[in-house]
């Protein structure tokens, strides 16, 4: 016999069978009945976030850095807009997420009621699906389905709009077991006819890269094995996408570092004279691609996705394979094992040289100063100084996150969190809080800038509550840094409100929340200052003030293609031309 | 530091490959079969307009009572690639079974329904009842001064009736939209 209960214990036991240990969310009326029941009970964990979007991009911290998915609970109407960014964060960055709404009472619906909203209509495009529950003895199959649909396929955020008289009313509680079966099963295993095609082109290669991205982190650890495995036995040169740092360690030997806009310049140059180009599980996004028409003319391309729709979205394709990347890597190093491991190792060492010419044009070296601190130095001081702690780092968005992506190095997936389909500046500070939540005796550290921070900035007053150690690195120009580098390339300099003015003391703003603050604008004591960062155990902002016109390079202007980086300052002049303008 | 890349090298860009027949606009009939449940049809129309496809008409209607699904039939116009993209995403959609391309799956049967009104006196007005006849069109309605010709066929039959129609007075017309079923089994 299943037990009767209230909707509202429903969605409480739905999660705890679900495994869920942790819930970001903010309370209002038409959550109240889930309130009540989550005060009743020790399994989960609530942490109470500042702003509804905290919540979700601190649930995407908690995903991305677990592989579980993040659960948020919010109100209706305002609660729920203010969640839309993170779900099509999310959603753009495929992470698994549920969100769970409060609604008024199904009666009163329709009525513009008192924070009414249509949720589902607002929130269809940014999830992967949505169900608004009318009936309480709907309520347990429809949290599992959603379960189900944010975590299999290519992950995503998915809502369940639970009216407030439907949380009331009691119903049986259906188990995950008893929950009807969803007709959604997406294909993982490759079609093994086109792994057989892929593998033997493979074997031709002389000049061969492979191209991951995120989807190799979606698909678990094993997958990052495996394509650790695939680049040790065949020598190929690897790069990835910001999404897939990590997968592959920035420490390996075959590691040409991240591609794309601002990749490097033998990642970029790899990717457009390689005859063998093997996609695993990233979508060639126009921040990786440039002009696509000139995109990798001569290469053979393989493509991995889990996605049928990614496959020549954006670049045709030779191979499409289709499935999850674990299990298509595995069948791709079955079959070239037991065709003999074959590789064209003299035209690959061939290949490699040439790399390593493009590798000498040290693309990321940057001029120092002993003046000021130069954000680069920043993240290489960061960089040494956390080499072999346990160590996560999430981002905001703009010049330091992608400084971050070129200085920082990781060695292990799940270790990167950061805004990439999106761009969602504000995303920073709150993922920390949930990676931090996950991992509780982690060092982790959000590198942050000045206008990014404040976005989300009500957020220590969630770390300060629930005592949680983040570290909040703001490499501080006092500019909207990568809004003016585009102004001064692209728009002759006319600096259009890209100055972060009227900028807070940020040292006072960690103490007004019970945080630690910490300056440091002097290169002679930015050791001393990470250290002091590092040791305190709490929260802590570091307000970094660096140069304030620092650009970042290597860059793809926009229109551009691969062979057509520009490396600093003084090729900047004309570079871009009309077409690259209107691109954004 | 200036580095010496060789510009301009792509030779053979990815875009070259393709076909150039690829960029040719084709119409196609796609039959999807969902689950009938609320918002479907948000769904499916929220995919067109949010990536900015075209629908040239779209029906909707319950063929499965019992097991809730119901077949859209969307005809769309695009280049074989927006079509594959279309066909894809409409696959991603979670209440969606299955994705029929009508147009390359083989013989299909397709057909539209019409109401066209017709005002007219004398010699227009057998001029009207005429044509009806010859497009096998039926009177549902009649007054003194108008008919209301019920006509089924593909949409090209009834572009052209309403095509005769218009000088003979044609007020109101009502279409239903491609219905569409692959032939044999
Ligand atoms: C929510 C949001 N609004 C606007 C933008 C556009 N944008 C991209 S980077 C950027 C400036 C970021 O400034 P800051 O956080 O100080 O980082 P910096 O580039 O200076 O390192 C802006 C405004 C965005 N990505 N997200
Ligand atoms: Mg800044």
């Amino acid at each position: 016999m299943s037990r009767e209960m209230t909707g509202a214990r429903i969605v409480i036991e739905a999660l705890i069978e679900q495994g869920v240990d942790t819930v970001f969310g903010y309370p209002g009326g038409a959550v109240l009945p889930i309130y009540d029941a989550l005060f009743q009970q020790n399994d989960i964990k609530h942490i109470l976030v500042r702003h509804e979007q905290g919540a979700t991009h601190a649930a995407e911290g908690y995903a991305r850095s677990t592989g579980k998915p993040g659960v948020v609970l919010v109100t209706s109407g305002p609660g729920a807009t203010n969640a839309v960014t993170g779900m099509t964060d999310a959603l753009m960055d495929s992470i698994p997420m549920i969100v769970l709404t409060g609604q008024v009472p199904t009666f009163m619906i329709g009525n513009d009621a008192f924070q009414e909203a249509d949720t589902v209509g607002i929130t269809r495009p940014c999830t992967k699906h949505n169900w608004l529950v009318k009936d309480t003895s709907e309520l347990a199959e429809t949290i599992h389905q959603a379960f189900h649909i944010a975590t299999s396929g290519r992950p995503g955020p998915v809502l369940v709009d639970i009216p407030k008289d439907v949380q009331f009313a009691s119903a049986p509680y259906k188990t995950k077991a008893k929950a009807p079966t969803s007709h959604y099963n997406p294909q993982v295993k490759g079609d093994l006819a086109a792994i057989t095609r892929a593998v033997e082109a493979f074997e031709q290669a002389e000049r061969p890269i492979i191209y991951s991205g995120g989807g190799v982190i979606n698909s678990g650890v094993g997958a990052s094995q495996l394509l650790r495995e695939l680049v040790a036995g065949s020598d190929a040169p690897i790069t990835s996408t910001l999404m897939g740092l990590g997968a592959y360690p920035a420490s390996g030997d075959n590691w040409l570092g991240m591609l794309g806009m601002h990749g490097t310049v033998e990642a970029n140059l790899a990717m457009h004279d390689c005859d063998y180009m093997l996609c695993v599980g990233a979508r060639f996004d126009d921040r990786i691609t440039g002009r696509t028409d000139a995109f990798s003319p001569d290469s053979f391309k393989v493509h991995m996705d889990i996605d049928p729709s990614s496959i020549n979205k954006i670049i045709h394709v030779d191979v499409p394979i289709i499935g999850d990347i674990g299990h298509i890597l595995e069948d791709f190093l079955k079959v070239w094992k037991a065709r003999g491991r074959k590789t064209k190792s003299a035209e690959i060492k061939k290949w490699w040289a040439q790399i390593k010419g493009w590798q000498a044009t040290k693309c990321l070296d940057y001029r120092n100063s002993d003046e000021l601190i130069k954000p680069q130095h920043a993240l290489e001081r960061l960089e040494a100084l956390t080499k072999n702690m346990d160590r996560y780092i999430t981002t905001e968005v703009g010049q330091h996150q992608m400084w971050a992506a070129q200085y920082l190095g990781f060695n292990d997936p799940h270790r990167f969190m950061t805004s990439g389909g999106l761009g969602t500046m504000g995303y920073g500070l709150p993922a920390s809080i949930g990676v931090q939540v996950a991992h509780p005796d982690a060092l982790v550290v959000n590198i942050a800038g000045d206008a990014s921070f404040l976005m989300n900035m009500q957020e220590m007053g969630t770390a300060a509550q629930f005592n949680l150690p983040v570290k909040q690195f703001i490499l501080n120009n006092e500019r909207l840094g990568m809004v003016r580098q585009w102004q001064q390339l692209l728009h002759g300099e006319r600096y259009s409100q890209s100055w972060s003015q009227s900028l807070p003391d940020f040292v006072k703003l960690a103490e007004a929340f019970g945080a630690k603050g910490i300056l440091v604008s002097d290169p002679a004591d930015l050791d001393e200052a990470i250290k002091e960062m590092l040791a305190h155990d709490g929260p802590v902002i570091l307000d970094c003030l660096v140069e304030k016109h620092e650009n970042c390079f290597p860059m793809i202007p926009s229109g551009k293609a691969h062979n057509e980086m520009i490396l600093t300052d003084e090729e900047t002049a004309d570079a871009i031309d009309a077409m690259g303008k209107t691109r954004v | 530091m200036t580095l010496h890349l060789k510009k301009g090298s792509s030779r053979k860009s990815a875009y070259d490959l393709k076909n150039p027949l690829d960029e040719q606009l084709e119409t196609h009939t796609l039959a999807v079969l969902v689950d009938n449940e609320a918002g479907v049809l948000a769904r499916v129309i929220g995919l067109f307009s949010g990536r900015g496809y075209n629908i040239d008409s779209l029906t909707v209607a319950e063929t499965d009572s019992k097991g809730h699904r119901s077949r859209i039939t969307i005809v769309t116009t695009g280049t074989p690639a927006v079509i594959e993209q279309i066909k894809a995403q409409l696959g991603l959609i979670i209440p969606v079974y299955k994705v029929n391309d009508l147009t390359v799956d083989g013989p299909s049967v397709e057909r539209e329904m019409a109401l066209l009104k017709v005002a007219g006196k004398g010699e227009k007005r057998v001029e009207a009842m005429r044509l009806a006849d010859i497009f096998r069109a039926n009177v549902v309605d009649t007054t003194l001064e108008s008919f209301i010709f019920e006509i089924t066929g593909t949409p090209e039959k009834i572009d052209a009736f309403t095509d005769l129609m218009r000088p003979l007075g044609l007020v109101d017309i009502a279409r239903t939209g491609v219905s569409a079923l692959s032939r044999g089994l």
